[in-house]
């Protein structure tokens, strides 16, 4: 009874409200780590060094008139926020934040549930969010975010296809579809796959940084020119559900990374039994800090550069990034036959 | 309004989207409308409304005596206020035959470069940001920061500056503040560097900005582009080299041009401005002779009867003033401008015309306009 109810409600609990005060937090962050980069402060005002932003944006945003245009098909227009929010949270049922640890004399796993097909299962759940920016654009009937639509349905859809193909070179690394099997594929080659497959890596990097429409590749709500995107029209709680989407995927996309490419949860060299010192810090923490990691690369990245055109991004993405992937995979197979 | 179809063979028929960018567009830099004719992505055509900025400074002008107009030159280009002054003054004194001090032209050659790189600042800044930059852009206006606060201690205001007057200055400069520009030009010298490091041969910028609306020498002059948009096409074109003014011809300097046309081009002719003005702006502060700072003026200024034009080159190009006197009153009979930014403005649907939404921004940004100046 316990084992099968209360600890999986319990643990699911607990990973939605910290991902969702994660979210909460990293667009704070975000503002401070560009406020440092851009040399300013940024938000000081709302408790000490403004940590307590946050609370007031969302108070401030639950407030707000929650306006429906004239023209929008309304009902559209409202599943088009729930419809991006809802995959980006249901999408942490299957990252394992740590091993099955021992609390108060019980085995408690630290993932929601371990499927078999975890990766796919992300894979399929992640891209019904673009549904959310499809519909929005599309339900708001207004040109910005019609067009905005379009560049972001367009985009997401190429940039997955060269994220699945690095996925599947993973795949053939750990022989399994699943999360936690994955990491200890890791535990067991003595290695992380980033040095393994540093193509795959990359590629896959680049690519979550366009399905997350982080800069450069941010085109979809690119305020210069498209006014702020698909969520132009969108206020209150309701734009807020996208920009908590958006975060939400950034921390999914960090912490994909981190464990089919940097050993989940493991401590640097796992098998090295002289860093045995390392083990003070748990295991969750090194998950948590090697998304963290990757979650300041995006903010970094975003600070930093410049956005690509649109045909340069579609560019990017079909004539390089994929013919790369496959590339990858290929070698990877053969690589792998001939080890067999 | 319906839009004309364009046909794409026989099976579809695609119409035009017509968008409306501006006036109230957070990338058209004031109140700039563009109506743009949109076929997927890529723009067919599109028509530039100007004329949301107008306050009849012209008009107004030949209602106000000839010391009162130097303040209403401050809000035409707000970004480069003291060009306009400088401008304005220079034209009326020709047309007095004033002779200006040597003193005060150096101070006003400190002032229009200080305001050169100033107006370069906001250009950078808001070009990059434009492009998707934005450090650039909080960077730039760090250092802009600096030049205000020199002209603050120099007349007191921030941005209207009403900085000069005919015949002279206002004000000597205060007391070490030549120091301060010299310790200022320190500063930028690395500033200058800091930006291009983050954007010069960066490769996505390179990549929004090479091939971009690219406008030959010929076209430029045709369409009356002047300032680094007629430079970046390789004209070599600079009033303070060709008809130098204020204290220019003592000035060692190089003119910076471009060769593609291109928007990288005139990002790099500007970005060559910069240290260039500092150049001069080193000369004419080490090089300040003592003396007065106003020539001999007249109490009641009133030019004899005839006309006179004379321009100058503001940070964004040719800034001419057409000025008309009947000789018998204390304000102009007639007062033109020459802006810049309005001549700039004129390129910007040949520039436009077949590429995509997103370089639109680029372009508007690359023309380096100012609204106020456009509809005056």
């Amino acid at each position: 009874m316990i084992d099968q109810f209360v600890i999986p409600l319990l643990k699911i609990v607990v990973v939605l409200n910290a991902t969702l005060l994660g979210v909460t937090y990293m667009v704070l962050l975000e503002r401070k780590v560009i406020a440092w980069a851009q040399s300013r402060l940024g938000p000081m005002r709302v408790g000490p060094y403004g940590i307590l932003q946050p609370i007031a944006d969302a108070v401030k945003l639950v407030i707000k008139e929650d306006i429906t245009p004239v023209r929008a098909d309304k009902w559209v227009f409202t599943a088009a926020p729930i419809i991006s929010m809802v995959p980006a949270l249901i999408v942490y049922a299957v990252i394992p934040f740590g091993p099955t640890i021992h609390l108060f004399g019980r085995p408690v796993s630290l993932y929601i549930a371990d499927v078999n097909v975890g990766l796919l299962y992300i894979v399929s759940v992640a891209s019904v969010g673009v549904y959310g920016i499809i519909l929005a654009g599309y339900a708001s009937n207004s040109k910005y975010p019609l067009l905005a639509s379009l560049r972001a349905s367009a985009q997401l859809i190429s940039y997955e296809v060269a994220v699945t193909l690095t996925l599947v070179s993973v795949i053939l690394m750990a022989r399994s579809l699943s999360m936690v099997s994955i990491v200890n594929a890791q535990y067991n080659a003595g290695v992380w796959f980033a040095f393994v497959q540093p193509v795959a890596f990359v590629i896959f990097f680049i690519g979550g940084l366009a399905e997350t429409n982080r800069a450069p590749f941010d085109l979809p709500e690119a305020e210069q020119e498209l006014t702020g995107g698909f969520h132009t029209e969108y206020s209150g709680m309701r734009f807020a559900l996208f920009f908590l989407a958006e975060y939400a995927n950034m921390i999914v996309v960090s912490s994909v990374a981190t464990t089919l490419f940097f050993g989940g949860w493991l401590r640097p060299f796992p098998n090295v039994a002289a860093l045995h010192v390392l083990d003070v810090i748990p295991s969750w923490m090194w998950f948590l800090i090697k998304s963290f990691v990757f979650l300041y690369i995006f903010i970094w990245v975003r600070a930093t550069l410049p956005r690509y055109r649109y045909d340069q991004l579609m560019r990017i993405g079909w004539k390089l990034l994929i013919p790369l992937a496959i590339a990858n995979l290929v070698v990877t197979g053969i690589v792998k036959v001939l080890i067999a | 309004m319906e839009t004309p179809a364009v046909h794409h063979g026989a099976m579809f028929d695609t119409n035009e989207l017509v968008i409306n960018m501006g006036p109230q567009h957070p990338s058209t830099h004031g109140v700039l409308r563009v109506v743009l004719r949109l076929d997927g992505e890529k723009v067919v055509d599109a028509d530039v409304v100007i004329g949301y900025l107008h306050r009849g400074i012209e008009k107004l002008s030949e209602n106000r005596n000839w010391t009162q107009i130097i303040l209403l030159t401050d809000r035409m280009d707000y970004v480069a206020a003291a060009t306009n002054n400088v401008g304005y003054c220079e034209t009326v004194e020709k047309l007095m035959s004033i002779e200006v001090p040597r003193r005060a032209r150096y101070v006003r050659t400190i002032l229009c470069e200080l305001q050169r790189i100033a107006s370069h600042c906001l250009w950078v800044g808001t070009h990059a940001m434009d492009i998707g930059a934005m450090t650039v852009f909080l960077y730039a206006f760090r250092e802009r920061e600096l030049i205000l606060d020199l002209f603050e201690e120099f007349c007191g205001a921030r941005l209207t500056y009403n900085s000069m007057r005919i015949g002279g200055l206002p004000l000597d400069i205060p007391p070490g503040w030549d120091k301060k520009v010299l310790e200022f030009c320190m500063i930028m010298g690395s500033k200058v560097d800091e930006y291009e490091e983050l954007l010069t041969h960066n490769r996505i910028w390179l990549e929004r900005t090479k091939g971009i609306g690219i406008i030959s020498g010929p076209d430029a002059v045709a369409l009356g582009l002047s300032g680094p948009p007629l430079r970046g096409s390789g004209v070599p074109r600079d009033i303070r080299k060709d008809e130098p003014y204020a204290a220019y011809d003592e000035m060692a300097f190089d003119v910076p041009v471009g060769s593609a046309g291109d928007t990288y081009d005139r990002y790099l002719v500007r970005m060559e401005e910069f240290r260039q003005s500092l150049r001069i702006i080193r000369q004419a502060t080490e090089g300040i002779p003592e003396g007065p700072i106003v020539g001999k003026v007249p109490r009641l200024i009133k030019p004899p009867a005839g006309e006179t034009y004379h321009a100058i080159e503001s940070p964004k190009g040719e800034l001419g003033y057409f000025i008309v006197s009947d000789g018998k009153s204390t304000n102009p009979y007639r007062f033109r401008v020459r802006p810049p930014s309005f001549c700039n403005l004129q390129g910007l649907r040949a520039l436009i015309r077949g590429h995509l939404v997103a370089d639109v921004v680029a372009l508007i940004g690359s023309l380096d306009v100012v609204l106020g100046e456009v509809d005056r």
